[in-house]
């Protein structure tokens, strides 16, 4: 689970089943098991009127325990960026009554929500579940490039190569923690890496 | 005390009946000035002076919000309530000086709405002719759906079909048109946000819909301001101001205790803001709770009271105030 601290970072919660006519799930990795358990307190039927889309982790698992939750539409994606096109079209066609419910990593969480906020869904009417990896998205406050899945703090920057402190601070509009340089007193300063978001 | 209600000096600059049981006040400002802004669904509160009682009713501000040279309201006779409205008909005319509050709005438009769904019943449209002003005025995607008795008591339904044509639905009673709410509902697009005013049976019916249907309960928005309503008399002691207080027939129990000189807070006048919510510190008795703003719980638990609209029966109240 992901440690209390400031203000910005997001709060995730448990998914519940909502009222509605259209359930609509995006989970990567471990987030399959949060939809398995909601599956278990779930009225009947709940899944006859769902979507889910799944992006698997690298080991492949969960696949069949979802397929197996007969949702009346189950897609899989390799990645957020390609499914991107299809959700943003699914939003768009949307009513009200279409609930949202997110589970996984962070990364997955955070940019499925933007693109949820640009269609006007209000987030708090959006379930989200952090399951899996604490593993977060970064953004370089000098460079302003994105890095995927930092688990280190420092981390590199994937685009400029600085060493950044990955803080706490978390902007939702682009769905991604703030890294700002450890070292720009002295470059030669080496602060040691720790494996801090595993 | 009175939270945010600071006092307006205005006089009854017109006075328009619009069908059998509704008439039309404007007020413009005693000294000439413009008055304060207000958004659409904002209302104020008007103190009535009637001999020796004063009533205090809120209304809806229907007039345009680019329009601050004066505040309009349109008032439902009701023969059977406490004579608010029976005043206002009956005593109010051109040229009258009147104290009315500052704005404030408890029923504002979500701004980050893609869409907003109105459904009005009866005299509840008269926020949406300010909010419907305001949309119009910004571009805004709106549609209003709007349920009268008749046509003949339909009002403003002209208007507002002339403003904006077929963004505005109409349903008769008495011709049988109901609303298909399901349907509504159902087909609205993802950032729709829904307004609903009129009587509480309505309210109650679209709310209860639209959570069963899936509508987040913030995006759902209401405005029923409850008219304190008439009954037996009784006794109240003020526990803080050391004042025992009758509350009369016709009285609410807000102002039995602004009569005896004590200033509580308030805001709606109508059970749903919260402001005037009172601490019980004993009873024996009954409460007769009228607010839209406890839960049923705190109701219950006889701990708690709004003034504003709630009464009281029984042998003895004891309120922190
Ligand atoms: S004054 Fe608003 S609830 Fe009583």
């Amino acid at each position: 689970m992901v440690a209390k601290s400031i203000i910005s970072r997001p709060v995730y919660g448990t998914l519940s089943p909502q009222p509605g006519k259209h359930h609509l799930f995006i989970a990567d990795a471990e987030g399959a098991l949060a939809i398995a358990e909601i599956a278990e307190r779930a009225p009947p039927g709940f899944f006859d009127d769902s979507e889910i889309v799944f992006i698997p982790g690298p080991d492949g698992k969960h696949i069949a325990a979802l397929e197996a939750l007969k949702p009346a539409q189950f897609h899989q994606a390799p990645s957020f960026a390609s499914l991107l096109p299809r959700l943003r079209q699914t939003l768009a066609n949307a009513h009200m009554g279409l609930r949202l419910y997110l589970s996984g990593t962070e990364g997955l969480i955070g940019q499925a929500m933007q693109v949820a906020l640009e269609a006007g869904i209000d987030h708090t009417s959006i379930q989200t579940e952090h399951r899996g990896s604490l593993a977060r998205r970064m953004q370089c406050v000098h460079c302003k490039g994105i890095t995927e899945n930092v688990t280190t703090q420092p981390a590199t920057c994937a685009h400029c190569g600085l060493l950044l402190l990955v803080r706490d601070h978390y902007s939702r509009r682009i769905a991604a923690f703030q890294g700002v340089c450890i070292n720009a007193e002295d470059r030669s300063e080496i602060p040691p890496m720790e494996e801090a978001f595993p | 005390m009175s939270t945010g209600t600071t006092k307006l000096d205005v006089v009854v600059s017109d006075v328009v009946p619009v069908n059998d049981l509704v008439t039309r006040f404007h007020f413009r400002r005693r000294d000439g000035e413009l008055l304060p802004t207000f958004s659409g669904g904002a209302h104020v509160v008007v103190e009535m002076r009637d001999g020796e009682r004063t009533r205090l009713n809120p209304y809806s501000l229907m007039g345009s919000p680019l329009d601050t040279r004066e505040y309009t309201i349109s008032v439902r006779r009701d023969d059977v309530g406490r004579g608010g409205s029976l005043f206002m008909h009956r005593n109010v005319r051109p040229g009258l000086e009147m104290v009315v509050s500052y704005p404030v709005n408890l029923f504002s438009l979500d701004r980050r709405a893609r869409k907003h769904l109105m459904l009005a019943g009866g005299i509840g449209i008269t926020p949406f002719m300010a909010q419907t002003a305001q949309l119009a005025a910004e571009g805004g995607n709106f549609e209003l759906h709007y349920t009268c008795r008749t046509a003949s008591l339909g009002t403003y339904a002209d208007v507002l079909r002339e403003r904006y044509d077929r963004r505005v639905r109409l349903y008769h009673d008495d011709l049988d048109e109901r609303i298909e709410l399901d349907r509504l509902l159902s087909t609205q697009p993802l950032g729709t946000h829904l307004y609903v005013c009129g009587p509480a049976g309505m309210i109650n019916w679209v709310r209860d819909r639209a959570a069963s249907l899936g509508w987040p309960a913030e995006t759902v928005h209401f405005e029923h301001f409850a008219a304190p309503q008439p009954g037996l008399p009784f006794d109240v002691t003020l526990a803080v101001s050391g004042k025992t207080i009758r509350v009369d027939e016709q009285q609410s129990l807000l102002e039995a205790i602004e009569a005896a000189g004590v200033d509580p807070p308030y805001l709606c006048r109508g059970g749903v803001c919260g402001q005037c919510e009172t601490n019980v510190v004993s009873y024996d008795g009954k409460f007769i709770h009228n607010d839209h703003w406890l839960s049923e719980e705190d109701h219950r638990s006889g701990c708690k009271i709004m003034p504003c609209v709630s009464r009281f029966e029984g042998r003895s109240l004891v309120l922190e105030r």
